[in-house]
């Protein structure tokens, strides 16, 4: 979709451990299997060419046949002890060190995102949007609040589903540094096209630094129009769906707003977080993404002003 | 073809309107207590909007969705009443038509019914008005959702009976609620 959220979603780039491995193996399949579709195909050829002429012989069929047998012998055998190292690989690299546990429930069209911590307080939540440390294996837990959903990142992993009323889970561990594009896939109504997932892959401390802003309590408004944002989110239609942390905004059914303004996205990948697209999408969420959750208001001017200055301040 | 085209027809069930209308009652200034008057006619104005969300499949559905994340369930069960009054038997005591459903979401009732002005939109309240009114199967059989999204101890609204409403008017039924 649009080239602001990290463009390609390329399945062959190798950011992640299972990305890279799956892919050498996915490698190793197609030639081996390649070969031997071209074997049958000659040897299909060579078949009617030999059949016209009548001149096929008793031992070369036999050896034909042996030598047959013996390359499929071969073949698989080289298949399934690739399969078998790829798998002991891919759980050497991630057993012993403690994955970092995040839970991730999909709702039409969002993403809810909890990182686990030791205790309580240490559990950050955010929306439509993952922190990655590099090297440090990721356990996602996956669940689904309405319909079935699927978690892909592309050059991180392979697909898994979100199954309402299931959990699913999937192994994580990026190799290297970068933002990457996830998107839902498989069809889960209107929006399915805008939901995406906005990975970011940093290094140790830099992730250690995000956590700890984001386990912070939302920052008071500043500006006297900031105030008046405020009061209009907190005791108006807005605190019935989405949670401010430190304010009485505390509903549940709509993305967390807490750090909203720190990332970099606006409902799921459909706007980039600029002032402007803030204003098209809370004036108008559904000329922005049709048939999603969150209605129309009706904001009156000064109260559109006063509610995107107070989400501009949510950092 | 033939049959192509009728199954066409029935895609009107749900039309959608996606952004609502803006609302009326947001003009109104200041909290507004009630507006029941003793003697006063029991109707509130007949809106066009009703028509739009009424025997409308979308509606009902989004409907069922807010009645769960608003916590009706917390007062009016799954219908079957608990705190609040049922809303699956054929009583009234505000009126069972979409608008005077309406004006009970946005005015509030004494006795523990919230006014829900200014936290949930026009829109939404015509949505939760389809809705209730589904729960005594006051809609087309069509439109009905086929299950709860939640589990619930009372068959699904398609293999309910339609309750006739005893009376429109709420002196009717003052007496007999509950």
């Amino acid at each position: 979709m649009s080239a602001w959220l990290n463009g390609i979603q390329s399945a062959t780039s190798g950011a992640g451990l299972h990305d890279q491995q799956f892919n050498g193996l996915f490698l190793l399949f197609l030639g081996i299997t390649g070969f031997f579709y071209l074997i049958v195909i000659v040897a299909l050829i060579a078949a009617i060419i030999l059949r016209r002429r009548r001149t096929g012989s008793e031992p070369l069929a036999r050896a034909a046949l042996f030598g047959w047998v013996g390359a499929v012998v071969v073949g698989l055998a080289v298949l399934s002890a690739a399969s078998f190292l790829v798998d002991r690989r891919v759980d050497a690299a991630t057993m012993g060190r403690p994955p970092l546990k995040i839970e991730l429930v999909a709702n039409q069209w969002w993403w809810d995102v909890r990182y686990h911590g030791a205790s309580p307080s240490d559990e950050v939540h955010t929306a439509n949007e993952l922190h990655l440390p590099v090297g440090v294996p990721a356990l996602v837990t996956l669940k689904s609040n309405d319909v079935i959903h699927s978690f892909w990142v592309p050059p991180l992993a392979g697909k898994q589903d979100l199954v309402p009323g299931r959990t699913n889970d999937i192994l994580l561990l990026p190799r290297r540094t970068g933002l990457f594009r996830g998107q839902c896939a498989e069809f889960c109504g209107t929006q399915h096209a805008r939901m995406a997932l906005d990975v970011t892959v940093e290094s140790l401390p830099d992730f250690r630094r995000w956590q700890r802003a984001q386990r912070a309590p939302a920052f008071a408004p500043r500006t006297a129009l900031a105030q008046g944002g405020y009061a209009y989110v907190t005791q108006r239609e807005c605190a019935n769906c989405h949670n401010i942390t430190g304010t009485p905004a505390s509903g549940r059914f709509g993305p967390d707003l807490t750090h909203l303004a720190s990332r970099r996205s606006i409902g799921a990948g459909t706007y980039p977080m600029t002032r402007g697209h803030l204003y098209a999408w809370v004036a108008d969420p559904q000329g922005a993404k049709p048939g999603n959750n969150m209605p129309y208001i009706g904001f009156e001017a000064q109260d559109l002003h006063a509610v995107v200055a107070y989400l501009q301040s949510l950092k | 073809m033939i049959a192509s085209l009728v199954s066409l027809s029935a895609c009107d069930r749900e039309e959608r309107e996606s952004r609502g209308r803006p609302l009326a009652e947001a003009a109104a200034g200041g909290p507004l207590v009630s507006t029941l008057r003793a003697g006063e006619p029991p109707h509130p104005r007949p809106d066009p909007r009703a028509a739009e969300y009424e025997n409308n499949a979308y509606a009902v559905s989004q409907g069922q969705k807010l009645f769960q994340a608003m916590n009706c369930s917390g007062c009016h069960a799954h219908g079957g009443g608990g705190m609040g009054p049922a809303l699956m038997d054929d009583q009234w005591r505000y009126g069972g038509n979409m608008e005077q459903i309406v004006a009970t979401l946005d005015q509030g009732r004494p006795n523990g019914m919230l006014s829900w002005r200014g936290r949930l939109t026009a829109q939404q309240m015509w949505q939760l008005a389809a809705y209730v009114r589904s729960l005594s199967a006051q809609q087309r059989q069509d439109v009905l959702p086929g299950r709860a999204d939640e589990p619930s101890n009372t068959e699904p609204q398609t293999l309910r009976s339609r309750e006739e409403m005893h009376s429109s008017s709420p002196a009717g039924v003052q007496g007999t609620a509950q």
